[in-house]
């Protein structure tokens, strides 16, 4: 077993509530009689329809496909009847909403012919990643990254590590934990697909010393798998956020991402279990990501626990299923309590990026008024990217933004530590969030706005140079004119009208 | 489940900035009675008249400045700015030294400037400094410690002696007398050496007597604040550190300037200075390699201000100068941050 070598600057050690959770093994949620399929359920552009409303589809039958690079495909997660393709709400903390295609389901969940792959190695990267892209397989720790991207660190990199991260730092959430627990040999299959799609020279899975049943599942079975024999398992302390990325690359390698940098810019290349489990289930049994576990807990919840839950699945009927306290208009966590964000309606729909769903925290956040900051430094003092929050707190708030910058506003990782704890309760991590948001709409308007510049530049220069145009041929003719002239002297030249100046363009129309 | 915040993070430490203030004050517990102990109830009586200052004029700078009340009375910054002024002043200043110190503090120093949170100088020693240039003779005439005195006040006479300047027709002064740090300074000034004045009677064992304890037990205060991580250990450590080291090698090279190390530690109010005024997160730094530049310019100021300067003790001038350069100090001591080369 490999020790940590390193270690990371502030953290929390934060109460782990994970044994609500883990008390029952995972289960599957009833079928549900209709499905919410959002076209945009990771990052990047949205996937096309390839289905009409009328159509009868399979069980992981693709009635969505990648459109643009950042991309990726979309399955019916059952069999039935597509009734509708429309814009519903989508779990976002915004509450927006966004094109979705309903599927009604007919109970029958035939599935569409796969066709599994069981010697990956005699498929080429290309291949792999390809078939992993058509899969639907996205990041499934939260972020809903395309995982093929990842999976493809281009020539001019090498990997070093492929680092599973299955710290799952959050409280409360178990899904990571409860799947290495009970499907340590898929995660292992997974992983074995990525190493060779990444080429990876070493395999490290690190997990919470929190987690010990999860330690020893994996451990067994990479005992009992010749072809990762030199895969390690990292335990690594628990301490809020060891899970965020760049964190545990600390942990584990010692090395820092650099500032704008990806992990391949230092030869790692991170997942989540999760995303390897899914890779495994596409490649060697033909299935595309068609659901995934969900830790459904909170103080509220009476069965709390971990469900397979198929995308589209109301996230009302999977409250139903565990039996919550909730109120209905009460809002509850999607993620993380530190990191999750807050919905309200239960109508939306089960997503890839769905890890958790959290009703009731113990101690609360509370909503009274914020004291001002009486600048303990407290927030600096955890800050795992050793920022200095408050800082980054008095510029947000007077909207200095260039001196946010200056204090690396863009290194913050969202993780809340600086805001837990607080003595004065100032929400920090909104004041960031608010400051590179408005940062990136300035940014856009700049770019807007050169944009326009160079618009208005070129059109500019174009009538400069059909004016000298112009001058030019005005000038060939009167030197034609002149030669006529010459020629029939005795006739009197009046048609030649001086010709007025090129019209000067009207700036103060033409401005922004 | 009654309140829910609408944004991460949705759980939230127990830390409050109104437990952080009586904690404060509960470390200056035990000096307080020291202070007591060796001068008389006057000093419980300008804490009390010091408290009830500062909970009026910050209510009334609140209704002023249109702000709520209860928040910002109950955070109880006001009362650790009283009682850190009213353990600075003589104990038996008349009432309205006590008065004036505590009101201008809060309003010059801390409201006028925006309040909580907003103040760049320590509103404490502001309120300090102002008495001590405006009144210096009211503020330097501190009693000697008990054991010396040819009568030590019981609360009665604190009391008229702090409200009506008289009692049985004897004024303050006249059971007043010089501090050790005076003593030590006017003495050198009279060519005596170090080793002769802090052999007479004002002084102890390494301090001057009497404070010498009550720095100890606001040493033992600072100390258990840092055990409940009120405060950080950057500014005591280098505030006392690097007062030890300049004391220390002008105390080797050139004697006959100036007391012992240990004098200069335990005499004054340097232990006040190191735990409880130059930690004052507001107007201190806030890095902790800033926090160290603070302290140790702190430390370094009071040696020189006592030496060199026109006052006997230099906490008040050495923290409100170190707060002047928090801002430069704050701006070149950022940590690096992740992944920055």
């Amino acid at each position: 077993m490999r020790r940590p070598v390193s270690d990371f600057p502030g953290g929390l050690h934060l109460p782990g509530h994970k044994k609500r959770s883990t008390q029952t093994p995972i289960r599957k949620t009833p079928l549900s009689k209709q499905l919410i399929l959002p076209l945009q359920q990771h990052i990047g552009e949205a996937a096309m329809p390839i289905v009409a409303v009328g159509d009868t589809v399979l069980k992981g039958q693709r009635i969505a496909r990648a459109d643009g690079h950042v991309s990726v495909c979309l399955h019916a997660p059952s069999s039935g009847t597509i009734t509708a393709i429309e814009e519903r709400p989508i779990p976002h903390p915004s509450g927006l909403s966004a094109p979705c295609i309903i599927l009604e389901t007919d109970g029958e969940e035939t599935w569409i012919e796969r066709h599994p792959i069981r010697d990956f190695l005699q498929h080429s990267a290309h291949e792999l990643r390809q078939l992993i892209r058509d899969a639907g397989i996205v990041g499934l720790g939260g972020a809903g990254f395309p995982s093929f991207i990842k999976l493809n660190p281009g020539i001019h990199h090498h990997v070093d590590t492929l680092l599973i991260n299955g710290a799952e730092c959050e409280p409360y959430i178990t899904c990571d934990a409860m799947l290495m627990r009970e499907r340590a040999e898929g995660v292992l299959d997974g992983i074995e697909i990525m190493r060779h799609a990444l080429s990876a020279r070493d395999v490290l899975i690190a997990i919470e010393d929190n987690k010990p049943e999860a330690i020893t599942a994996m451990q067994l079975a990479l005992g009992s798998r010749q072809s990762l024999a030199d895969a390690d398992i990292v335990v690594v302390p628990t301490r809020y956020p060891t899970g965020g990325e760049k964190q545990l690359i600390q942990v584990v390698t010692g090395k820092e991402v650099p500032s704008h940098g990806l992990p391949i810019d230092i030869g790692v290349v991170c997942h989540n279990p999760a995303t390897a489990y899914a890779i495994g289930r596409a490649v060697i049994h033909g299935e595309p990501l068609i659901s995934r576990i969900v830790t459904v807990t909170g103080t509220d919840v009476t069965h709390a626990g971990n469900f397979e839950t198929l995308f589209g699945t109301p996230i009302k009927a999977l409250l139903e299923y565990c039996q919550t306290r909730r109120q209905p208009d009460e809002p509850f966590i999607q993620g993380g309590p530190m990191m999750g964000y807050s919905l309200a309606g239960d109508e939306l729909p089960v997503t890839k990026t769905a890890n958790c769903i959290l009703v009731g925290v113990d101690e609360a956040a509370q909503t009274s008024e914020p004291l001002p900051c009486i600048r303990c430094g407290d927030c600096a003092s955890v800050c795992p990217a050793s920022l200095l929050p408050q800082q980054l707190y008095w510029h947000a708030r007077a909207k200095e933004f260039d001196q946010t910058r200056d204090y690396k506003l863009f290194d913050c990782i969202e993780c809340g530590c600086c805001d837990y704890v607080c003595p004065s309760k100032i929400p920090l991590v909104s004041y960031f969030r608010f400051a590179k948001t408005e940062i990136m709409n300035q940014e856009r308007e700049r770019n807007k706005a050169d944009h326009a510049r160079e618009r208005y530049e070129s059109r500019l220069a174009r009538q400069e140079r059909e004016r000298l145009e112009k001058e030019q041929r005005q000038a060939q003719r009167k030197a034609a004119l002149a030669a006529s002239k010459k020629a029939a002297a005795a006739k009197a030249d009046r048609q030649e009208a001086p010709v007025p100046p090129a019209k000067k363009p009207d700036i103060a129309k033409e401005g922004q | 489940m009654t309140s829910f915040k609408f944004s991460p993070p949705f759980l939230t430490g127990a830390n409050r900035v109104t437990l952080q203030m009586v904690q404060v004050i509960i470390a200056l517990i035990p000096a307080i009675i020291a202070l007591v102990f060796y001068f008389g109830y006057g000093v419980l009586i300008q804490i009390i008249l010091a408290l009830v200052t500062a909970l009026l004029t910050e209510a009334a700078m609140l209704k002023l400045r249109n702000r709520p009340l209860k928040p910002f009375l109950s955070d109880g910054s006001a009362a650790v700015t009283a009682v850190l002024l009213a353990v600075a002043i003589p104990p038996l200043s008349p009432w309205w030294l006590t008065v004036l110190g505590v009101s201008f503090a809060l309003i010059f120093a801390k409201h006028l400037y925006g309040g909580l949170g907003y103040n760049p100088f320590n509103p404490a020693m502001i309120g300090y400094v102002l008495l001590l240039i405006s009144f210096p003779l009211e503020m330097t005439t501190w009693l000697p410690v008990s054991s010396l005195a040819s009568q030590v006040p019981d609360f009665k006479m604190a009391a008229e002696l702090i409200f009506t300047g008289q009692w049985q027709g004897q004024g303050v002064d006249a059971l007043s007398g010089a501090t050790p740090l005076d003593q030590m300074k006017t003495q050198i000034g009279l060519m005596r050496s170090p080793e002769y004045v802090s052999s007479q009677p004002l002084f102890g064992m390494f301090g001057g007597l009497g404070w010498e304890w009550i720095n100890i037990w606001f040493a033992i205060g600072g100390i258990w604040l840092l055990y409940r991580r009120v405060i950080s250990w950057h500014v005591p450590v280098a505030l006392l550190g690097s007062l030890f080291l300049i004391s220390t090698v002008v105390w080797i090279v050139a004697p006959q300037v100036s007391g012992s190390p240990l004098f200069h530690l335990f005499s004054g109010g340097t232990m006040l200075g190191a735990f409880f005024i130059a930690t004052d997160p507001v107007s201190g730094s806030t890095t902790l390699k800033g926090r160290l530049v603070f302290g140790a310019g702190a430390g370094l100021l009071i040696y020189l201000i006592r030496i060199w300067g026109g006052y006997p003790d230099a906490v008040a001038f050495s923290v409100i100068i170190m707060n002047m350069l928090v801002p430069l100090i704050d701006y070149y001591t950022q940590p690096r941050v992740y992944g920055a080369r």
